[in-house]
């Protein structure tokens, strides 16, 4: 028989108003095992405390139910006060009867039978309750961080400052990500390259950080504190431990017209390369699509087509024949950090839910560009050398129409959200474009102008006092190429009129999207993602760097779209949360996992296929000669999340969800 | 607790049970609570970790103790605290539903709905809204009737 002590709360006036605490104490008394009940002004407080310890003490309780708050509240505050009392805290249950009774409720004599009812559910409940030990699992104290963008950076220096080694996995052949791309960044106008470029170094530099570029994570096993990651190192075709970066292979490559990735297609590159000068590792990669070499093998030429490069490599690092290789890192935490890339306008995209913009022609009209594409025209490493020059003729454009909420803001485009950056950067490039072209007209069509942040709406209205941008508030319609000029058709919608222009140039400020690839991650590292692509935190707003897989924290624009700033403060938050998890040798966890009663488990895996966590296993009973009896689940404890999705599939009920079994709550129900 | 129930139409009170997630529909309510936003004194909540762990049978069984009406709510598609439990419980009640109905459960009696954590006042509707409709059904008696029968 069980010794249940209720313990009913007034919660001061809170609860006492409007339910009869004492005729709770009183009914729930009278339930069979209930051997101790009584109610006070605040159970939560320091005497009310003492009264359970106490009661714990006297009657020799092993059950507290304590009738109060929302057990989101202070389930934590009443399990540890029992557990200090010397019996299991899985012994304790809170039955809500403020915020689900109390508060929501006026006639006294409802809300008192309300909280009777409540109470006795979890008086049933309890006693089928048993002691539960919390989980203790390893940490594996290192960390792997997805992408060597300024996210990815910030992390990696963090966690591994504070003493852990970080494996960096970027899929490029340099770290520095979009934030090397930029001219120069907002609200403070200081050069990107100045203030990112040495943090590279650092990270190159790190004695806890082995950096993997041009690498791409393949598989991810395991579970907080014991990943197994296996990276694919992609083939360079240039031996990084023999290549010293003198850049001697990139002069002689008779190919130097494909289009530079690092300069948004505005600037040329050979066929190897390195992305920019400030590359980190600074080695090149050969491109195998525009290689000769590799072209020439792909169609089964005798002879090799060209071999400059290895011809003119005093280090012999030229390596052909390099192939993809697989390595496999342990790691206890994984940060997401994989950024976004612009939406571009064309006809063909990669979702079918989003459409291009037949109205400005699909991205064919040479002189309409996108933000980065102005970056790296403004940029003083970029192809103009930092000349605003338009990329048809190289003509210094006299008009420039910046557009914003191209795609962002746009349902019909399907893209919902706001882009976020798109105000700050286009006043940035008025200003910018106002510096370098004397004389210049820049015209910026806004739907609002966004501009929250410290320092950001004094910028913006820097650029339309004192640099002489023209702020419209409307859309565009319309664009097409007439001859020389670029005729934009829009409307002030402040004004009511009309507006035609003749540009020069066009800057859209398209909308961010996750990186391509990021679903396909996400499902890797077991995380959500909405249905842009954004990976989901746990938690929006108390738990914003966490995902809900324990064990991997995200950071930067791929959880949404976030300006530098931003980026680098959740990155330094996913980095404390990690060092926090590594300041133990061993994880404490909630015992609240699924089991499996291997006796009656028929092995038939409808858990395995309906777990969202991987976390059941297939395990071989055998007898004492080691002959195999029958195959069985088993759930790995430092998986389980404790949906109980398994045990409500399970045809033999043989998988109990600890804290929810069907005991439980068949017991509660029973009492309705 | 069955006998209780009055069968007379006008004094009927409605005994509804609801099953909940912890993480959206519970805090939803919770936050139905901390915004004081009165509603029928008629549902008593159970709390699961997620609509995955919820067995029809639970359902099944809150009729057979006296409930009049059964609410089960979770987190939205894409929005499950587990990634994916919520989807599994959808897919059970679409198969579910008939099995009530031939077991004698009218389906107007189960209110199915998705109540994140930031939708108090969705969850004072469900309630409300769900506590009239079985008001209106009247009270759930087919398994009394039969059991006075055996």
């Amino acid at each position: 028989m069980s010794r249940i002590g209720v313990f009913v709360c007034h919660c001061g006036e809170n609860i006492g108003r409007t339910v009869d605490c004492a005729a709770v104490a009183q009914a729930c008394g009278e339930l069979p095992g209930v051997v101790h009940s009584i109610d006070y002004k605040y159970m939560c407080s320091d005497p009310g405390q003492a009264l359970v310890k106490q009661a714990v003490a006297e009657h020799k309780l092993d059950g507290v139910v304590v009738a109060a708050c929302s057990p989101h509240m202070h389930e934590k505050t009443f399990r540890k006060t029992v557990a200090n009392a010397g019996i299991n805290r899985f012994l304790c249950e809170m039955a809500n009867v403020r915020e689900h009774c109390s508060w929501i409720h006026e006639d006294r004599e409802e809300a008192t039978q309300k909280a009777i009812d409540l109470t006795r559910f979890i008086v049933e409940k309890i006693k089928h309750n048993v002691p539960l030990e919390p989980i203790k699992i390893p940490v594996t104290r290192r960390a792997l961080v997805i992408g060597g963008g300024i996210a990815g950076i910030q992390a990696a220096l963090d966690i591994a400052d504070g003493g852990c080694e970080v494996v960096l996995v970027e899929k490029e052949p340099s770290i520095g990500g979009h934030m090397s791309q930029l001219s120069e960044t907002f609200p403070t106008l200081d050069c990107s390259q100045c203030i990112l470029t040495p943090r590279m170094v650092e990270v190159y530099q790190h004695p806890r950080i082995k950096l993997m570029a041009y690498a791409e994570v393949d598989k991810v096993e395991g579970y907080i504190g014991n990943f197994t990651v296996t990276v694919r190192q992609k083939a360079r075709g240039v031996n990084a431990s023999l290549c010293n970066g003198c850049g001697e292979c990139q002069k002689v490559c008779p190919n130097k017209k494909i289009a530079s990735e690092f300069d948004a297609g505005l600037g040329k590159r050979p066929a190897i390369y390195v992305p920019f000068p400030q590359a980190v590792p600074n080695i090149p990669v050969i491109d195998r699509a525009n290689c000769a070499l590799y072209k020439g093998r792909a169609r089964n030429a005798k002879k090799d087509a060209c071999k400059k490069c290895e011809e003119v490599c005093g280090r012999k690092a030229i390596d052909f024949d390099q192939q993809d290789t697989f390595l496999t890192e342990k790691v206890g935490a994984i940060v997401v950090a994989t950024g976004y890339q612009l939406y571009n306008i064309k006809k063909e995209q990669d979702k079918e839910a989003i459409s291009g913009y037949g109205e400005y022609g699909y991205g064919t009209i040479p002189d309409v560009i996108d933000g980065l594409q102005f970056e790296r025209l403004a940029s003083a490493s970029g192809p103009t050398g930092g000349k605003i020059l338009r990329p048809s003729d190289g003509k210094e454009p006299k008009t420039v129409v910046f557009l914003q909420c191209i795609g962002s803001r746009d349902p019909a485009k399907g893209i919902d959200y706001c882009s976020k950056i798109c105000c700050m950067y286009i006043a940035k490039h008025t200003m910018l474009y106002h510096h370098k072209v004397h004389g210049g007209q820049a015209i910026v069509f806004f739907m609002d102008i966004r501009a929250g942040g410290k320092g950001y709406d004094e910028f913006t209205r820097r650029a339309i006092e004192e640099n002489d941008a023209l702020y419209v508030r409307g859309r565009v319609s319309k664009m097409y190429r007439d001859g020389d000029v670029i005729k934009v058709l829009g409307f002030d919608t402040l004004s009511g009129e009309p507006m035609h222009i003749d540009a020069d140039m066009v800057v859209l400020a398209t909308a961010m999207r996750p990186q391509p690839g990021i679903e396909s991650l996400a499902q890797k590292l077991s995380v959500s993602y909405d249905r842009f692509g954004f990976i989901n935190e746990a938690h929006p707003k108390l738990r914003p760097v966490e995902t809900n897989t324990a064990g991997v924290y995200v950071a930067g624009a791929c959880q949404a779209p976030r300006d530098i700033p931003d980026a680098v403060a959740m990155a330094s938050a996913t980095a404390s949360k990690i060092l926090g998890l590594f300041s133990a040798s061993e994880l404490e966890r909630e015992p609240l996992v699924a089991q499996v009663d291997q006796g009656t488990c028929a092995g038939c895996f409808h858990c395995v296929r309906v777990c969202p966590y991987g976390a059941v296993e297939h395990f071989e009973v055998k007898d004492r000669k080691g002959n195999l009896i029958k195959t069985v689940a088993q759930v790995n404890k430092g998986v389980c999340q404790g949906c109980g999705t398994c045990q409500a599939n399970c045809p033999s009920k043989s998988v109990e969800l600890q804290g929810f079994t069907d005991q439980q709550i068949f017991a509660a129900i029973n009492a309705f | 607790m069955a006998a209780k129930t009055s069968t007379d139409k006008a004094s009927f009170k409605p005994r509804i049970a609801a099953f909940v997630c912890n993480w959206c529909t519970y805090t939803g309510a919770d936050l139905a609570g901390t915004s004081r936003l009165q509603m029928a004194p008629n549902v008593r909540i159970i709390r699961l970790p997620c609509t995955g762990r919820i067995d029809p049978l639970f359902i099944i069984k809150a009729f057979e103790r006296g409930a009049d009406g059964v609410i089960v709510s979770g987190c939205h598609p894409a929005d499950c605290h587990y990634t994916s439990g919520n989807y599994h419980a959808r897919r059970r009640f679409a198969v579910a539903r008939d099995v009530f109905g031939f077991m004698g459960i009218d389906p107007k009696r189960i209110t199915f709905s998705w109540v994140s954590a930031s939708e108090g006042g969705k969850w004072a509707e469900v309630v409300n809204d769900t506590t009239a409709r079985v008001q209106e059904l009247g009270p759930f008696s087919a398994y009394r009737e039969m059991e006075a029968r055996v």
